[in-house]
């Protein structure tokens, strides 16, 4: 009774406190966050009362403990959905800016549908609501079987969901009111930070607490890329968004660097949020469902040691090779190349580990549509990482930064590994989440991964030409000694390559509409009756020893 | 090799040894490139000329980033040829010095903007930013038309550079105390701008969007682009440059 009371008071309070912010808020923007975040605590204190067990309250009696012998996987099916959810809309605003790009009347000349807008959106979207949901979601379900326990503190495990989706609405929102601290991939202002802050140390908390509860004597590797990356995102985030709000009634605050030494905290938490949010969480999610689709061990126990520590000290160092040429000391430019040329090594280190894995199983390549979307996540992963120490040498980077390269770069990585790997692991799980005999047909398994493979080809290769096509026409000098393309001219030549890239994008967003489908009836109980994938030739005569014969 | 594997157990064991040990990997890259940047006197070389924004023109900065218009316009000129000859001389850190946050950008969908002030009237800007397609053609660029028809509700400009002083700006005390009377002033024909001319050199005071009745939006934000750039004198240091 006593905590029912406690927990209900306490969501009043915070609807209370969030109803006073929004009477004396300084502006519009803030006002409206604060409404979104007292409906947020109202709708949780319906729940909690509603979801109160007033029999065992009545009777004195703790509510019954949950079944101990099953894991605890409520939150992990909610965040399947919302990966899903979040990853359609993550895709479907990347595809609409894309486009924009090359129709600039899609902007429809209203300030919530701009480009400067809807790019934060999207990146948001994809990264920290289909990514991050995808982490949480898949961390929650791997700690859980690799330690053989059950989730520690389970309300706040909850917690983190429902909290992480609120920090979502209101990054969204934020972007499309203009409430943004126009720090690349740190876009919220510092009450949505903190709010953040929050939910990730629940979440801290959540996961070495079932590490500390596991039956397993040894921590599975999976959940060492777990970890760091939970540390590492808690120290870039509260590092980098450092800064002192105008009001605390208001949205605005001011950086608390300036200039160069923001910049470079600037791109030590941009890089690192690739190294972290987006590499070692999805090593991870790499090193447990790849093995069990495979039925294969781990390639090389050694080589996972040796790859984890060199790849999470190494990649803190990367920075500074998105500032090669600006006023940056030279010397911190330097460092970041040498150590992000260096970071080839443990990055493949992963990839290898990953597709050995396969040693034995590589005619699943040809029969499991699923593990033919690791083998491409790995081999994409594997091609951005090459890719990434390349464009950070100085030479190389002179002709590629501020270019469409980049941005081939990072989608490469983006739609092929994080995208396909993420794809690959919702379609391990359903079945195994709802209890599901399969998945409702894997056959449009196959036609999402083959969509999805073409359009990442259109879409890196119309932005490598198109990069490379930028870089050196603003450098093209004629023989008159004078520059010879204006910059409008230069806009001009993308228009082809902006459409190719959009079309791209239309066969990625169509593979994961058919993927939502696939899951939808999946979960809903269905099974898609099909021809089978392969049906490998079997002649059973043919399949014996050959006894040698003595000659005649 | 097996003794390191051996080893190794001991941390696959104990949570809290793996957390701190992987912490102590992650940390040493950012002590190691960020804390210097701090101390190192060389890593910002003064220059003579900077001041910091006047009112309207962190108002016009705060569009700026609302819009988001980092995502597709750098303020960062690098020095090779090409660019010095396209933006003009190459960006120095002391110009970035007061920029909370810094808005150096990393995609060029657009042209770099760090010396855009005076290149344009402020005329061309207006008609830019309200149909970036009737003065060129061949733009992407998003419609602005809104800012002209928006009120520029900038909120108490004291209390936005008592925010910056507390961060280290180096508003004065009057600065401070008139901060909302330079705001109105900066962009309003009829009033005195002398003070404010006097407490920010090269300070451009003018109507900015077209309509010296309204203070918008437009007048903030065209103020801004067209100081960015234009407070350091580099005809005067030419002389004494050193080829590099």
């Amino acid at each position: 009774m006593e905590t029912l009371v406690m927990r209900a008071g306490g969501w009043l309070v915070v609807a209370l406190l969030a109803f006073f912010a929004l009477a004396y808020s300084a502006d519009a923007g803030f006002a409206v966050h604060m409404g979104i975040v007292m409906l947020a605590a109202l709708i949780t204190l319906v729940v909690t009362l509603r979801g109160a067990d007033y029999g065992a309250i009545a009777r004195g009696v703790l509510r019954v403990p949950a079944d101990q012998s099953k894991y605890d996987d409520d939150p992990i099916r909610w965040g399947v959905i919302a990966t899903v959810f979040w990853g359609l809309a993550g895709f479907l605003a990347g595809l609409y800016i894309a486009l924009q790009l090359a129709f600039p009347a899609l902007n429809l000349g209203l300030e919530w549908t701009t480009f400067g807008r809807l790019r934060p959106l999207h990146t948001s979207a994809v990264i920290f609501a289909f990514g991050g949901n995808a982490l949480i979601a898949t961390s929650f379900y791997i700690v859980q079987r690799t330690c053989r326990a059950r989730l520690a503190f389970p309300a706040l495990a909850r917690f983190v969901f429902w909290g992480y989706q609120l920090f979502i609405v209101l990054a969204a929102t934020g972007y499309l009111l203009g409430i943004t601290e126009a720090k690349e991939y740190a876009e919220p202002e510092w009450y949505v930070d903190l709010w953040l802050t929050v939910v990730w140390v629940s979440y801290l908390a959540v996961f070495v607490g079932t590490i500390v509860k596991r039956s397993e004597p040894h921590i599975y590797v999976a959940n060492w890329f777990f970890l760091s990356f939970i540390i590492t995102v808690a120290m870039l985030h509260l590092v980098n968004n450092l800064s002192l709000p105008v009001s605390f009634l208001g949205a605005k605050s001011y950086a608390a660097f300036s200039g160069v030494q923001d910049a470079l905290t600037q791109w030590w938490y941009g890089h690192n949020a690739v190294g972290f949010f987006l590499t070692a969480g999805f090593l991870a999610m790499m090193y447990y469902f790849v093995p069990k689709q495979a039925e294969r061990p781990v390639y090389s126990y050694r080589l996972s040691i040796i790859h984890f520590w060199s790849l999470i000290f190494l990649y803190i160092w990367a920075g500074p090779h998105h500032l090669h040429y600006t006023a940056l000391p030279d010397w911190a430019q330097t460092l970041g190349m040498v150590f992000s040329v260096m970071l080839w090594m443990p990055s493949w280190g992963g990839m290898i580990n990953g597709l050995m894995t396969l040693n034995g199983a590589w005619d699943k390549i040809r029969t499991d549509p699923i593990i033919r979307m690791m083998v491409m996540a790995l081999a994409f992963y594997g091609m951005s990482t090459f890719e990434g120490p390349m464009m950070s040498i100085k030479s190389v980077n002179s002709l590629s930064h501020y270019t469409d390269w980049t941005i081939g770069h990072v989608h490469s990585g983006a739609l092929g590994w994080n995208g396909m790997i993420t794809f690959a692991a919702l379609y391990y799980l359903t079945p195994r989440l709802w209890n599901r005999q399969r998945l409702y047909s894997l056959r449009m398994v196959n036609w999402h991964f083959w969509l999805a493979t073409v359009g990442i080809v259109l879409y890196a290769a119309s932005m490598w030409v198109a990069g490379i096509m930028q870089g050196l026409m603003w450098r093209e000098y004629g023989s008159d000694g004078y520059l010879v393309y204006s910059f409008a001219e230069v806009v001009a030549a993308m228009f082809p390559m902006y459409v190719i890239r959009a079309a791209g994008g239309v066969l990625y967003l169509g593979g994961a509409l058919i993927m939502a489908y696939n899951i939808a009836m999946t979960i809903a109980g269905n099974l898609r009756t099909e021809k089978p994938m392969t049906e490998t030739p079997y002649n059973e005569a043919a399949d014996r020893p050959l006894v040698p014969v003595a000659a005649e | 090799m097996s003794t390191l594997a051996h080893k190794h157990k001991t941390l696959e064991r104990n949570v809290s040894l793996l957390g701190l040990f992987a912490f102590l990997a992650v940390i040493v890259g950012g002590l190691v490139e960020i804390v210097p940047l701090f101390w190192v006197k060389t890593t910002v070389e003064k220059v003579e000329g900077m001041r910091p924004y006047t009112p309207l023109e962190l108002a016009g900065r705060n569009i700026y980033m609302r819009e988001g218009c980092y995502v597709c316009h750098s303020q960062m000129i690098r020095p090779f040829r090409d660019e010095v000859e396209r933006y003009g001389h190459y960006s120095l850190a002391a110009e970035s010095i007061y920029d909370h946050p810094f808005q150096w950008g990393s995609k060029r969908t657009g042209p770099d903007l760090a010396r855009v002030g005076g290149k344009y009237s402020d005329e061309w800007h207006v008609q830019h930013l309200t149909d970036p397609r009737s003065v060129v053609p061949e733009s992407i660029m998003p419609p602005y038309a809104f800012l002209k028809e928006h009120e520029l509700k900038a909120g108490d400009m004291t209390a936005h550079l008592t925010t910056l002083a507390d961060l280290g700006v180096p508003y004065s005390k009057d600065d401070i105390a008139k901060a909302n009377a330079d705001l109105l002033a900066q962009a309003d024909p009829e009033a005195d701008s002398a003070d404010l001319l006097k407490r920010y050199p090269k300070a451009q005071a003018r109507d900015f969007d077209g309509d010296p009745k309204k203070l918008s939006e437009m007048d903030a934000l065209v103020a801004y682009l067209q100081m960015l750039g234009t407070l350091v004198d580099f005809k005067a240091a030419e002389g004494q440059e050193k080829p590099r």
